[in-house]
């Protein structure tokens, strides 16, 4: 037994190292966010393309489906692009765009040119939706339920590895 | 020459440093409530500045926030109760006890009493195997007077 005790020290050495490994592999950058499994907040926005229409939050209830934070001043934006109309395309989820802090003639620019995978774009001038939604820096894509409650975010560009996490999320609410 | 102005340019650049807006207080204990909680929050994008070191545009905006929320008499524990509802403990540079970090507040302290609990508990053994030792030594009257007797014999036989 008392054997068996010196051993302790080489153990706890082993509970470190586990925990250092993990911390190897942690980005630092991807915050948890805080409104995960609650509701989206609550809004009433213009819409990007077309001002006069109000959206509020009965729009994005109903149906899951994936917002996408964008602007036209954030390059990653652009990169993940093409992956979002391969999504759009799929047609399994509606992706809501919200335009975070941007320019409307910019982001106008932007969807014809590059195409445009948004069912709509909410039209977040002052950032203050963003600021409700815990956004720190475009891009970010949270996927919310049927109900409008936030089950998921991603932070950075959306890959196709995103989009397959994202789908086997979606597949086990159906089930 | 031009060498040196461009190296003074660049140095000049970087110590142009952030975070200047203009804020108008109605008074000054708000101003000193604001530089307060605009140096214990921590800005969610760039990890290592609190809001009012920092330039980034969310910070900029958080400070707006702030400001905004000062001006409407909130009380601070209520603007930076908003602000973790958004951006989660992270946001504070000084975390609240909860379930998820109480292994970290507490985990030193049960730390310290296992270490003492292990340092008696050495000491109580030590000790009594000391009294042990000590009554081995320990010789009575009879073995006493053997003792002498075997000593003195060494000493005649020299």
């Amino acid at each position: 037994m008392p054997r068996l005790l010196l051993f302790i020290p080489l153990a706890l050495f082993g509970v470190l190292v586990l925990f250092l490994w993990k911390g190897l592999s942690i980005d630092p950058r991807e915050l948890p966010s805080a409104l995960i499994d609650k509701p989206f907040p609550t809004f009433k926005v213009e819409a990007l393309l077309s001002p006069e229409r109000k959206l509020t939050t009965a729009d994005i209830v109903g149906k899951p489906v994936l917002v996408n934070v964008w602007a036209t001043w954030c390059p990653s934006c652009r990169q993940e692009h093409n992956q979002l109309l391969r999504i759009a395309q799929e047609n399994k989820i509606a992706i809501i765009g919200l335009n975070y802090k941007d320019d409307r003639t910019a982001a106008t620019k932007w969807l014809t040119q590059l195409g445009n995978p948004y069912q709509f774009n909410i039209y977040d001038e002052s950032g203050m939706l963003g600021l409700d939604l815990g956004v720190y820096g475009a891009p970010e894509t949270y996927l919310l339920d049927a109900q409008g409650i936030i089950r998921h975010r991603h932070v950075g560009v959306v890959t196709e590895q995103t989009w397959q996490e994202l789908q086997t999320i979606i597949q086990s609410w159906e089930k | 020459m031009l060498k040196l102005l461009m190296i003074l340019a660049v140095f000049s650049f970087n110590s142009a440093h952030a975070a200047i807006d203009t804020y108008e207080f109605k008074d000054a204990d708000k101003q000193a409530r604001f530089h307060e909680l605009t140096a214990d929050l921590r800005c969610p994008k760039c990890q290592n500045q609190n809001l009012a070191d920092s330039n980034s545009e969310i910070a900029q905006d958080l400070r707006q926030k702030v400001y905004e929320m000062l001006d409407a008499e909130r009380s601070n524990s209520e603007i930076v109760d908003y602000m973790v509802a958004r951006y989660g403990d992270f946001v504070l540079y000084e975390p609240r006890f909860n379930a998820q970090n109480a292994i970290l507040w507490l985990g030193p302290f049960v730390l310290l009493i296992i270490g003492l609990l292990v340092v008696i508990l050495l000491v109580r053994s030590r000790s009594k195997n000391n009294k042990v030792e000590e009554s081995a030594v320990e010789l009575d009257t009879k073995q006493q007077k053997r003792l002498k007797q075997v000593l003195n014999k060494g000493k005649n036989n020299e």
